[in-house]
């Protein structure tokens, strides 16, 4: 490519069932910044060109969806397509609706399956968007799916990459596209049987935690501002993926654990129905055997 | 006649259609819908009850904050400890809210509401050396916009160098929104979605320095809103003057305040707030709010009419759709029967009606600047004014309270959980007055019912046809051009709709619910 020239990254960003938690963490990204996001070369000669954005775009209503169609059919094959929030399928989809077309309104579940089989890419952001979350949980009333599901049942065939998190970290989400810019689609051995990338949810909580000596020991949080690790108040470190412990959370400021609040698991598809409830204890057999705590409690059971 | 219909409302948080009629230019007709129902509540029902604390922040993932609030007020009720919330806990639950009435607030006005107003292409032949501008030139040069245009065209008033000031405060704006959260995440761990505000406190412990880093990160985005938010909105009235008369709305204005300044009971009456609750209406009157006069009507909702007109304690739900009159997800609640507005316009003319000195003088500070007297609150640009001024006077006060806090001392109450109980949590979230109400019945939660901002304010018709105070301020509005129905959107927006709030659903009864793996 000349030097000068910038090719243009299409992205269309739709929303479903979601609390637009998603973009307004996307929003806290630090470096790069959300200018860069928007107006700069993401990656030097590429820039992320932003078609239909509901939360920022200045356009509404008839223009808004006609900007969303004509991108997607100028550039077939070639747009990124985010998706935030969860698919309501129950009743056809008449729970969440986007938008008119000859005077009938649209379902999300419509929107999704469309957008994605001219997609290049589907980035499924969140855990609602990947695995259903919170919006699908029991007895889930509207139906809602993440969005790989979806795909599969209307069999429409196109790479989907999950960035989880309740909300998702920022650097999660600019990771994952610059993984795509730089180098293309990732490769299996770079994505986990979840979906996710190795990259940013290759470890446990648990196994970078700065409360793990703590648990080590035995020493456990009984009340909420307790010193300790929170394991008896609920934390689900130990069942959960994610760099949170050595990432931290907005521009390095804290993170669950290090207010004192336990982990809720929000990264992993069984949140949250199977960590609820959220503040007591997992049990013993759940937890992965990591440690001297658990291995001698492991020697000393045998003996 | 002619019908306009806008689907999607971009620029708000979630799912919102709004369908006009003008005649001979004038709007006859309005209707507000909410397009997506996501069946929070009744996902709550079962559920240990101090779930409901992390499950109902991702209502709306902008004031998730105001969420954990309500919630938490509502469980420190039931669980009979709000009267001994810790001084500590009390004090960062209050930082961590108004970290976020900031965020809120500037995330509105310049990334939400701005594009409006504001024409980012004026910064195609800027010749200056800034650095942020610059880059948005070259942007534009390179000749794709999204997702700045397409956009309603033909009423960009502000002049190349206005427009110029604005486009680079809109990219100011986006670090100081930033910063908001990153000085909310000092007490409550990450945001979106914090994990320390609790029932009976919060988990985070004060230090030294993390209330330093607050202070100093509370200071800069002070020095932002006096010295940029709030000229901004001064120099966007200055040239859309016509729009501090336009947008009135229903003319009732509805606060539970917000900022406990003592621990205390739930009864609003009992309550010492930094933003005190009442109502007022267009004659400034201040009335004290009763909470009892609090119903949601359903006739024009997608729920069975069997429901309506309840007290939320004892509301129960069930979705109808379609449904012969209903044409919205939203509730319609009514204060004594009247649509009620709500918000920061709501909250500062309550204030100002019962003589709040440091309000009262702002805001005549403003009127002032503006050459006006109060009747130019009630309109569009009357809500972008309240919200600027009501930003500064949280930080300000939060520049105090960071200094209250006492390093080493309790910052949680310990409690037992119940087996039965209620519990009701009522506050100001950014958007308006915030109720939450719990049932606990067998250790879970039997019912749960949020009755949120945008459910007042974006309310469709109710039981006697009454529209709701948005679909008000729309009737009656002079549309220039159907094809660029500006000024709708400008109304709509002036409310700062939170769809993802507003829409959500309880149902009569509490539910088996299965056991749990982890247990």
């Amino acid at each position: 490519m000349p030097k000068g020239q910038v090719q243009e990254y299409p992205v269309i960003w739709f929303q479903g069932a979601s609390c637009s938690g998603c973009v307004v963490s996307v929003l806290n990204s630090a470096s790069p910044t959300v200018r860069n996001l928007l107006v700069d070369q993401v990656v030097p000669g590429k820039h992320v060109s932003l078609k239909f954005m509901p939360t920022v775009m200045a356009a509404a209503g008839e223009i808004a969806i006609e900007a969303m169609e004509s991108s997607a059919s100028a550039s077939k094959g070639e747009y990124l397509l985010v998706v935030e929030g969860a698919v309501p399928t129950k009743q056809n989809g008449i729970y969440g609706m986007v938008g008119e077309k000859d005077g009938r309104e649209i379902p999300i579940v419509e929107w999704v399956t469309s957008l994605a089989a001219d997609a290049l890419a589907v980035i499924a952001l969140g855990t609602c968007a990947s695995y259903g979350g919170i919006f699908g949980a029991r007895p889930n009333p509207t139906g809602c799916v993440g969005v790989g599901d979806v795909l599969e049942k209307a069999g429409v065939s196109v790479p989907v990459i999950n960035v989880p998190g309740c909300p998702p970290h920022p650097d999660w989400f600019t990771g994952t596209v610059a993984r795509v810019l730089l180098g293309g689609l990732p490769s299996a051995d770079e994505i986990d049987e979840d979906g996710r990338l190795l990259a940013f949810y290759g470890k446990l909580i648990h196994e970078n935690c700065p409360r793990r000596a703590y648990f080590d020991e035995g020493k456990f949080a009984k009340k909420f501002g307790d010193e300790g690790c929170l394991h008896e108040l609920g934390c689900k470190g130990p069942l959960t993926y994610a760099d949170c412990p050595i990432r931290l959370w907005n521009n390095g400021q804290n993170w669950c654990i290090g207010s004192g609040g336990p982990c809720a698991g929000c990264t992993q598809p069984e949140f949250p129905d199977l960590f609820s409830p959220l503040y007591v204890k997992v049990s013993d057999v759940d937890l992965p055997v990591i440690g001297e705590y658990w291995a001698d409690k492991e020697r000393s059971a045998q003996e | 006649m002619k019908k306009i219909v806008i689907d999607p409302i971009t620029r708000i948080e979630g799912h919102q259609k709004v369908e006009v009629t003008v005649d001979d230019g004038v709007v006859k007709d309005a209707r507000s819908s909410g397009m997506l129902f996501r069946g929070i509540e009744l996902i709550l029902q079962g559920r240990d009850p101090r779930d409901a604390n992390r499950i109902t922040q991702r209502i709306c993932g902008v004031c998730p904050t105001a969420h954990s609030m309500a919630s938490a007020l509502c469980l420190d009720d039931a669980f009979g400890i709000a009267e001994r919330i810790p001084e500590n806990g009390r004090i960062m639950r209050n930082l961590i809210l108004g970290s976020n009435y900031l965020q809120s607030h500037i995330l509105h006005f310049y990334h939400l509401a701005a594009l409006d107003y504001v024409d980012v292409t004026s910064v195609a032949d800027y010749e200056g050396t800034d650095p942020e501008l610059t880059a948005v030139k070259d942007f534009i040069a390179r000749g794709e916009l999204g997702p700045f245009v397409p956009r309603y065209e033909g009423d960009y008033r502000l002049s190349k160098e206005e427009n110029r000031a604005a486009v680079a405060h809109y990219l100011l704006a986006l670090h100081m929104r930033r910063k908001t959260h990153e000085m909310l995440s000092i007490f409550g761990g990450k945001m979106p979605h914090n994990c320390s505000v609790v029932p009976g406190g919060v988990t985070e412990r004060p230090t030294v320095d993390k209330m330093t880093a607050f202070l100093w990160r509370v200071n800069e985005i002070r020095d932002f809103i006096k010295n940029v938010y709030i000229p901004d909105i001064v120099m966007v009235a200055g040239k859309y003057s016509d729009h501090l008369e336009v947008g009135k709305g229903c003319g009732n204005y509805l606060s539970y305040g917000a900022f406990d300044m003592k621990a205390a009971p739930s009864d609003l009456a009992k309550k010492k707030r930094f933003i005190n609750p009442g109502t007022t209406d267009t004659k400034l009157e201040p009335v004290s709010v009763d909470a009892d006069k609090i119903t949601e009507q359903l006739k024009h909702s997608w729920y069975d009419d069997s429901f309506t007109n309840r007290h939320p304690s004892n509301g129960a739900t069930a979705p109808r759709y379609p449904k012969e009159e209903g044409y919205s997800w939203i509730k319609a609640p009514r204060y004594g029967g009247k649509p009620y507005e709500v918000g920061p316009l709501a909250r500062t003319l309550v204030s100002y009606a019962q003589g709040d000195a440091a309000v009262k003088e702002a805001v005549d500070g403003l009127l002032g600047e503006l050459k006006a007297g109060p009747e130019v609150l009630f309109s569009v640009l009357g809500r972008h004014a309240a919200r600027a001024l009501e930003t500064g006077f949280v930080a300000d006060a939060m520049a105090e309270w960071v200094l209250q806090l006492k390093p080493g001392e309790p910052v949680c109450q310990e409690y037992t959980l119940p087996e039965e109980g209620t519990g009701v949590g009522m506050t100001g979230a950014p958007r308006g007055a915030l109720g939450h109400w719990i049932r606990v019945k067998d250790g879970v939660i039997s019912n749960y019912q949020a009755v949120v901002p945008t459910t007042w304010n974006a309310s469709p018709r109710d039981d006697s046809d009454t529209p709701g105070p948005m679909e008000q301020a729309i009737i009656g509005t002079t549309v220039k051009d159907p094809e660029n129905p500006f000024e709708v959107v400008r109304i709509v927006r002036s409310f700062d709709p939170c769809l993802a709030c507003s829409v959500h659903l309880v149902t009569p009864k509490g539910r088996n619910i299965r056991k749990v793996p982890l247990l």
